[in-house]
């Protein structure tokens, strides 16, 4: 079975909503969208207060070049346009939105059937998915219309669709490919005319058995999609190790994958794909695992974007438990822990993930005494041990000719480590200082 | 409702710890302990006994009124320490006392004079057997004879044991070939039935504990398959050109401390280097070391002097050997 060749831990998988099917999620009455849902610069809002907008108005416009259209996920009147903290504590321009019953834009597609006949070109591809805001959901929101514009004298070779879903608890990606499967067939098939390659494979680890058997049969209706059962290792869904592993290709420090002829999307963008192209239907749901121990049950629901954690929560399981430690967007290995309960739903929000208080504690440190596991456990061949002397002792110039900079925060470092030591934690700050010097320097 | 905690990810660890990884060593000492006891008898016992209190007590001792800190002694580190300098001295009863001070030396200037647990260069019990061995010549090269199956007798100091390695020493040294003297069997060596420090006798129970520790990942096979090797072929290739005088590559690997050295002391995580080339180096360092020692020293064993001084060459070798970076 393939996998990548270095480094990697086997946290406990704790797929514990596997079984729940996609539920939807009724709207609030107020939806606060955040123009800043995407890797880039925030887009401008095209709305003013009292405007009255339909589900899936454009009301936010991509102005720079690295950023995302934004569009209402409700129907309603523009309260006002202000800022709001994201879950995380970081203010962010908005626009809060009175909900009205629920009015889509004319143009969207809301009948159950499926369209598979796509004819347009791949420049009209990209242009759609610009206009949709389509970004990419594995996590780092990248818009995914300046990913499929190739840069001249690049050639794509490979088109690699994640849907290993390789971090704890995460169930949407499985979710969607055993209820969706022949969207995303469609969504994919969309995207290598995009590219104009040959075959997309879609990686998906072993864990999922029942995912790749309904995969693999819905794949052989349609041209050019291989499906690949990947062994199960964290990260095996981090994009260089993903084309490490299918493609035995190795993405250079500081290059992209593109530079290796690879281009690498998430299962879950490939159904956006399918709803944005062949639906006019622009990204304003998420798929979203509401999930925890400690939760009386397990979801996975369909979720505009906008709702706050808050109303995720109340709906599904009421409150949260007396023992909650921590709330968690995203996985346990790469998620961030949420700090403001009150914050919208941003697109690639891919789970609410409720951790107990034992669990959410870290252990004490201690001495490092030197085991090399972090070093062993890293999938980039890097020494976090080292990372973390040299960050403590302020020695930044020496922490970037240590390739500081190659580290893709995976967390397997800390994770390993036998003392406790918060490495991740320490590289991320080497890796701001780090790049605070070079900017200083030009 | 209570406040959220919030941290930098990744929110889950695995459930190895510093305390779990000493515990399991100190579980894969014990096979070779059990043999020590079978063929030295109480004395074993005691010897051991009085290390690990010796170490542990030290160790809290300084934690406490030197250092002012809260103490560390549960973490287990401290009873190998002691464990493994009891594994290399004699088991006779003169040790008893002399061990306490092998353990002040090994935890106080080998371990807490720099800082404690992983911040040692040199592996804590050698030191202290180190220490031993030049300040009490004599008793630490005093051997008690095998018992046949526990013997019971306490406190009864027989010098009529001798070490393979002694034996070969002297007899080498007045001109004796080795086929003339008197040698154990290779089955005796191997299950311990010979003179010799009170761990190091039973290969099987070192290979025993050595394997345990490889199944939990704590050691891994680079260093103990180099140091073995490395003795084995270079004794071997002076055993080729003389066998009379050098002893040959099985019984050379499989007496003296070559075993427990490589299984157990040159695979101190703290002390040996990190990186999968550094310790093959290393571990080819020991083993070539230990022969040059046995051979043209002036002591018949030179495990502890091997491992001393490839620990002194950790830092660098992991300054040069790198892991490999991703596409590099």
């Amino acid at each position: 079975m393939k996998t990548f060749k270095m480094g990697g831990v086997h946290p406990e998988e704790n797929k514990i909503s596997n079984d729940a099917a996609i539920e939807i999620m009724p709207v609030g009455k107020q939806m606060v969208v955040l123009m800043n849902q995407h890797l880039g610069a925030p887009a401008t809002p095209v709305v003013q207060k009292g405007d009255k907008v339909k589900v899936g108005q454009l009301i936010g416009e991509a102005q720079a070049f690295m950023c995302a259209n934004v569009h209402s996920p409700v129907s309603g009147t523009v309260l006002k346009i202000d800022t709001c903290k994201d879950a995380f504590g970081i203010s962010k321009p908005a626009v809060y939105i009175n909900v009205e019953g629920d009015e889509w834009m004319e143009s969207i597609d809301r009948t159950p059937d499926i369209k598979r006949e796509c004819t347009l070109e791949p420049k009209e591809i990209v242009a759609k998915l610009k206009e949709m805001g389509i970004v990419g959901l594995g996590g780092a929101t990248f818009p995914a219309h300046i990913k499929y514009s190739i840069p001249e004298g690049k050639k794509a070779e490979y088109l690699i669709i994640n849907a290993a879903e390789c971090e704890p608890y995460l169930t949407s990606d499985y979710r969607v490919m055993m209820e969706h499967a022949e969207e995303i067939c469609i969504g994919i098939s969309i995207l290598r005319r995009a590219l104009g390659v040959p075959n997309a494979y879609v990686g998906i680890e072993s864990n999922k058995p029942q995912a790749i058997k309904h995969m693999q049969e819905t794949a052989r209706q349609f041209e050019g999609i291989v499906i690949e059962p990947l062994k199960v290792k964290y990260p095996q869904g981090a994009e260089k190790q993903l084309i490490n592993a299918i493609t035995g290709r190795k993405v250079p420090s500081g290059k992209l994958p593109i530079d290796v002829g690879c281009v690498v999307s998430n299962i879950g963008t490939t159904f956006a794909v399918y709803e944005a192209i062949q639906k006019n239907k622009p990204l304003i749901e998420n798929i979203l695992t509401v999930t925890g121990k400690e939760l009386p049950s397990q979801h996975n629901y369909k979720v505009r974007i906008g709702t706050t954690y808050n109303e995720i929560i109340s709906h599904s399981i009421g409150q949260l438990p007396e023992t909650t430690g921590k709330v968690i967007s995203g996985g346990t290995m790469m998620g961030k822990a949420v700090v403001n309960l009150d914050a919208p739903t941003v697109k690639g929000n891919a789970s609410v993930l409720v951790i107990g208080e034992k669990e959410a504690r870290r252990a004490p440190e201690t001495n490092c005494i030197r085991c090399g596991k972090c070093m062993h456990a890293c999938p980039m061949g890097l020494e976090p041990y080292l990372f973390s002397a040299l960050v403590r002792t302020g020695k930044t110039e020496e922490a970037k000719e240590h390739n500081i900079l190659d580290c893709i925060e995976c967390g397997c470092c800390f994770f390993s480590c036998p003392a406790n030591k918060p490495l991740l934690d320490e590289i991320r700050l080497g890796k701001n200082r780090v790049r605070a010097m070079m900017a200083a320097k030009k | 409702m209570n406040l959220l905690n919030v941290s930098g990810s990744p929110h889950v660890h695995s459930d190895e710890s510093t305390k779990q990884i000493m515990w399991r060593v100190n579980l894969a000492l014990v096979p070779a302990l059990l043999v020590a006891i079978c063929f030295f008898g109480v004395n074993a016992l005691l010897v051991s006994l009085v290390s690990v209190v010796s170490c542990v007590l030290f160790q809290w001792l300084i934690e406490k009124f030197i250092l002012k800190q809260p103490t560390t002694i549960w973490d287990g580190s401290a009873i190998v320490t002691g464990l493994l300098l009891a594994f290399n001295v004699p088991a006779t009863a003169s040790m008893l006392w002399i061990v306490a001070i092998g353990a002040l030396v090994a935890i106080g200037i080998g371990k807490m004079s720099f800082g404690g647990l992983g911040k040692n260069p040199f592996n804590p019990a050698l030191v202290g057997r180190v220490f031993l061995l030049i300040s009490f010549p004599v008793q630490m090269t005093t051997w008690p004879t095998v018992g046949k199956w526990f013997p019971t007798q306490l406190m009864t100091d027989a010098n009529s044991g001798a070490t393979p390695l002694g034996i070969i020493k002297e007899g080498v040294m007045n001109g004796q070939s080795i086929s003339s003297l008197n040698l154990p069997s290779l089955s005796e060596i191997f299950l311990g039935h010979i003179g010799g420090s009170m761990g190091e006798i039973s290969a099987l129970a070192i290979l025993i504990g050595a394997i345990y520790l490889l199944c939990k990942k704590i050691i891994s096979w680079h260093i103990p398959v180099t140091f073995i090797g490395s003795a084995f072929i270079f004794s071997g290739i002076l055993w080729l050109i003389n066998p009379e005088t050098y002893l040959d590559p099985l019984t050379t690997i499989l007496t003296g401390g070559i075993m427990l050295g490589a299984c157990f002391m040159a695979t101190d995580m703290v002390t040996s280097p990190m990186a999968k080339s550094g310790q093959l180096i290393f571990g080819l360092g020991c083993g070539l070391l230990t022969i040059i020692i046995r051979n043209w020293g002036s002591y018949p064993e030179g495990v502890s002097f091997a491992i001393l001084i490839m620990n002194s060459v950790t830092p660098l070798l992991n300054r040069w050997c790198k892991p490999k970076r991703f596409a590099c």
